[in-house]
């Protein structure tokens, strides 16, 4: 006889339930990196890259920390109990080794003891990663609630004097709190679009561990500008919703002019001129898988979008890895 | 096409990405030098470039493309 192994009884729809976020206290200025004997200067770097100022974490701000206050900050905004999470997921990419992973003792820390735990590896493009196998996990049954957390030390894996690399990057973390939506709601994440372009894997590196991230600029600008509009499509097809319907853009804070053509490609396709996009690389640089759920946190906190508004996130980056959807925000 | 119906394409495409004044843009300016165009513009100048023109510029070529000239002659060759 063939064994019928039950299954967990599968939920409709899952939706975001809070968010939080995470930054050093050091605030890095343009000055402050030229000063540092980099040689480039501020105008430069605000108009090669948009960036005003970003947070570096100090020696003894790991990246656990910064993860684990994102997370705590999430579970208290969705007002949830630590008791009531069944999985935390950590993006990262810039561990100071390959084990440990983060999400055990992230896990550990916030007092979800003993919750499935484990890190995803998809670069800048991390975030919507785990924010999909989240809502993946609450539609399947496996979990009530998930903690997805994108955080990164990405100081760690720069070089300070490579004026090509450390101007962009910095450090930061944030979450959001992934549950079932209730019988009278409808869903809050839409299908993932995802894929990638490992015939590109050798234009973001970090070689060895002996070595500092290194990307080759103009490849990267070029597929980014030209291939994650038609992804963002792809997401917003998915979701079953029109582009005019799209209330906020948050693509991954890689680069204010790709974030700037990205929105310009989807004006042009049907996105509305009064759509909010994503600034937050002007004042916390590029967090890689952080950026995203930072970007939505600092945006709530300004005031700049509400509960209810229908947010396209599109994250990517080393892999090359990219993936995209339309979620409500909480 | 002729040259001149490419100079005017490239040079439309020139003042959309970078808002250099049309009349600006003649046969023997450098990019970098006199129309102070940086290497993510001149990307993003490629890309139209291969929307409009049909000719495909990799990045390795986009190096020699210093003058507006050296785009029309590379557009007239690849198109």
């Amino acid at each position: 006889m063939i064994p019928q192994l039950q299954q967990n009884a599968l939920v409709a729809g899952a939706r975001i339930r809070g968010l939080g976020s995470a930054q050093p206290e050091q605030v890095v200025t343009n000055e402050d990196i030229a000063a540092s004997g980099v040689e480039t200067t501020d105008e430069w770097i605000r108009d090669r890259v948009g960036i005003v100022e970003r947070r570096f974490a100090r020696a003894d701000e790991s990246l656990v920390d910064m993860a684990s206050d994102a997370g705590a900050k999430a579970l208290a905004d969705a007002g949830l109990a630590p008791s009531e999470i069944d999985a935390v997921i950590v993006a990262t990419c810039t561990m100071p080794s390959q084990i440990p992973n983060a999400a055990a003792q992230v896990a550990e820390r916030i007092g979800v003891s003993a919750a499935p735990a484990f890190d995803v590896n998809a670069a800048c493009a991390g975030f919507c990663y785990g924010l999909g196998t989240a809502a993946d996990m609450v539609r399947a049954g496996s979990a009530a609630h998930v903690l997805v957390i994108g955080a990164e030390k990405l100081t760690d894996w720069v070089d300070p004097n490579d004026r090509s690399t450390c101007i962009i990057f910095a450090d930061g973390a944030g979450a959001a709190v992934v549950g079932a939506a209730a019988e009278d709601e409808p869903p809050g994440i839409g299908p993932v679009a995802a894929g990638s372009a490992g015939d590109l894997a050798e234009t973001i590196v970090i070689p060895d561990r002996d070595s500092f991230i290194h990307q080759e600029g103009q490849t990267v600008f070029r597929w980014a500008t030209t291939q994650m509009a038609p992804v963002a499509m792809d997401a917003v097809e998915r979701a079953g919703v029109a582009l005019a319907d799209i209330d906020v853009l948050v693509p991954h804070q890689a680069n204010l002019r790709i974030v700037e053509a990205i929105a310009k490609r989807l004006r042009k396709a049907g996105a509305r001129s009064d759509m909010t996009v994503a600034d937050d690389i002007t004042r916390s640089g590029n967090t890689s898988s952080a950026s995203i759920p930072l970007a939505l946190d600092h945006m709530r906190a300004e005031g700049r979008v509400r509960s209810g508004d229908v947010a396209l996130l599109v994250g990517f980056g080393a892999g090359l890895s990219y993936a995209g959807q339309v979620v409500v925000l909480p | 096409m002729t040259n001149e119906e490419i100079l005017g394409g490239i040079a439309e495409i020139v003042n959309e990405v970078a808002g250099v004044e049309t009349s600006e843009i003649t046969m023997d300016k450098s990019f970098v030098d006199d129309l102070d165009i940086d290497s993510l513009s001149m990307v993003e100048i490629a890309v139209q470039v291969e929307d409009r023109f049909g000719s495909k510029v990799p990045d390795d070529e986009l190096a020699n493309l210093k003058t507006v000239g050296d785009a029309v002659d590379y557009v007239a060759k690849h198109a």
